[in-house]
C-alpha cells in the first residue's frame, strides 16, 4: 500500500469535492482486461480538510482575563483529556496553563493563558530527528506520535515551555486526543474539531464565562473576524525577537 | 482385517488431528455492527495497512473523513465483558487481543488510542432492545462527519 503524499501544496479545484467527484464518475476509470484482472486508476487528489490557504490562529486579549478563572485549561483537560490534578507538578501534562504577570515598575498585573503558539518558523519543528514533530498546511503544529521516539529536543527547542512528556501508562484515554507513554504531547489547537469546523475547547470555555477573552479565526482571511481585530488594535507575538511568527497574539500585554 | 485396522486408525488420527488443529485456533468474537464489505479473509491479512494508509492522512492532511480508522475498529468490534460493558484490551477476550495473542504479535495501538470505545457508543450498545447491525452502522457513519 502506498502512503499518501505528506504536506502536499497542490491545489484542488475549489468548486468540485471528492464526494461530487466520485458522484460524477469521472474518478475512477476501470479497464478490465480479462476474467479476473482489473485495472483501476483514481483520479483527483486524496480529499484533505487542513487547507494550504488558511493560517489557524488565535487572539488573546489580556485585558478580558481574570486572574482567578481557569475554564480554558478545565476545557482543554476535559476536551483532550489528560489529568490536572497536581499531584506530580514535575511531570504533569502542560497543554495549556495560566500565566499571571506584574509589571515591575508600574505594579501592572496581567494573566492569560499559555499554550503551543503555532509558530510559523516552529523550533521543535526544525530539531526533530524523526520528523515526528511537524506543521500541517493551515499552520497547525503537531506531534506525529507514530513517528515520535520521546527525544524530548523539540521540549529544549520551544521558547515558550509548550510540550510536555508522558511519563506514566495512560488508560482511557479520549478517542480524539490519542497520547501514551514514551511521547511528546502540546495544545493540538483542538485539531479534531477545527477539521469539522468548530473551534479549540479553550476558546470554548472562555466564551462560556462570559469573559469573551479568545478569538479563533484563519488569519489570512482577512474578512474573519481575528483579522479584523488584529488590523484595529494593537497586538504582539510573544518572543517576536526570534522571528518565529507565533499563530497566538496577545492584546493589550 | 488387519488393513481395516489400519485404515480405521489413520482416520481416527486424522478426526482427531483436525479437531485439535480447529480446537488451536483463536476464537474470533463476531462484531456488533455489519461485516466488511471487502471480506473478513481480507481484512484479516490487510487491516493494519488500511490503518495506517488512513491514520497518515488523518494525521497530517487532516482527512477525518476516512474509510478505516481505529475509532470505528474498537466500536464495532467491542466485546462485552462480565459487567455487560466493553472491555479493554488488557483484559481476556478482547477482539484484538484475541488474534494478535495467538500470531505473537505486539500491538502497539493502544499505547496511545483507547482500546475501548466511546460513552456515547457503549451507551447506544447496552440500549435496551439492542441496536441492529444497520443502526450502528448508521452511528459510524456519523462519527466519520
Amino acid at each position: 500500500m502506498k502512503l499518501p503524499a505528506l504536506n502536499t501544496k497542490s491545489v484542488r479545484p475549489a468548486e468540485l469535492n471528492r464526494r461530487e467527484f466520485f458522484k460524477s464518475g469521472g474518478a475512477v476509470a476501470t479497464v478490465t482486461l480479462g476474467t479476473g484482472v482489473t485495472l483501476m486508476a483514481f483520479g483527483g487528489d486524496a480529499h484533505a480538510n487542513a487547507d494550504a490557504g488558511k493560517r489557524w490562529g488565535l487572539l488573546i486579549d489580556v485585558n478580558k482575563c481574570a486572574s482567578d478563572c481557569n475554564a480554558c485549561v478545565k476545557g482543554c483537560s476535559d476536551e483532550n483529556g489528560w489529568k490536572m490534578d497536581g499531584e506530580n507538578p514535575e511531570t504533569d501534562p502542560q497543554w495549556i496553563r495560566k500565566v499571571d504577570l506584574k509589571h515591575k515598575q508600574t505594579g501592572r498585573e496581567v494573566s492569560m493563558p499559555m499554550m503551543c503558539q503555532h509558530c510559523e518558523e516552529p523550533p521543535c519543528v526544525d530539531v526533530c530527528p524523526t520528523g515526528a514533530s511537524f506543521k500541517r498546511v493551515d499552520g497547525i503544529v503537531l506531534v506525529d506520535k507514530h513517528i515520535c521516539i520521546g527525544c524530548r529536543y523539540c521540549m529544549m527547542a520551544c521558547p515558550f515551555k509548550a510540550r510536555s512528556f508522558v511519563h506514566e501508562e495512560i488508560e482511557d484515554q479520549k478517542p480524539n486526543a490519542p497520547r501514551g507513554k514514551g511521547t511528546v504531547e502540546s495544545c493540538t489547537l483542538c485539531v479534531h474539531r477545527v477539521d469539522k469546523g468548530g473551534e479549540p475547547a479553550c476558546v470554548e470555555a472562555c466564551a462560556k464565562t462570559g469573559h469573551q477573552a479568545m478569538m479563533f479565526g484563519d488569519l489570512n482571511d482577512p474578512e474573519s473576524e481575528i483579522s479584523k481585530a488584529l488590523l484595529a488594535y494593537s497586538s504582539t507575538g510573544l518572543r517576536d525577537d526570534l522571528r518565529l511568527n507565533p499563530g497566538v497574539r496577545y492584546s493589550n500585554l | 482385517m488387519k488393513r481395516l485396522f489400519a485404515i480405521t486408525l489413520v482416520l481416527f488420527g486424522l478426526f482427531l488431528g483436525t479437531a485439535q488443529a480447529e480446537g488451536l485456533y483463536p476464537d474470533v468474537p463476531k462484531a456488533v455492527g455489519n461485516p466488511h464489505p471487502e471480506g473478513s479473509a481480507f481484512m484479516r491479512i490487510n487491516h493494519m495497512k488500511l490503518m495506517r494508509h488512513d491514520r497518515d492522512d488523518t494525521m497530517h492532511n487532516g482527512n477525518r473523513d476516512v474509510k478505516y480508522s481505529i475509532k470505528e475498529c474498537v466500536a464495532c468490534h467491542a466485546v462485552k465483558g462480565p459487567q455487560g460493558l466493553p472491555i479493554s484490551v488488557k483484559e481476556e477476550g478482547h477482539f484484538c487481543k484475541n488474534c494478535h495473542e495467538f500470531a505473537a504479535v505486539k500491538i502497539d495501538c493502544f499505547q496511545c488510542h483507547n482500546s475501548k470505545p466511546t460513552e456515547e457508543f457503549t451507551a447506544l450498545l447496552m440500549r435496551d432492545p439492542a441496536p441492529t447491525a444497520d443502526e450502528i452502522s448508521a452511528y459510524l457513519k456519523e462519527l466519520r462527519e
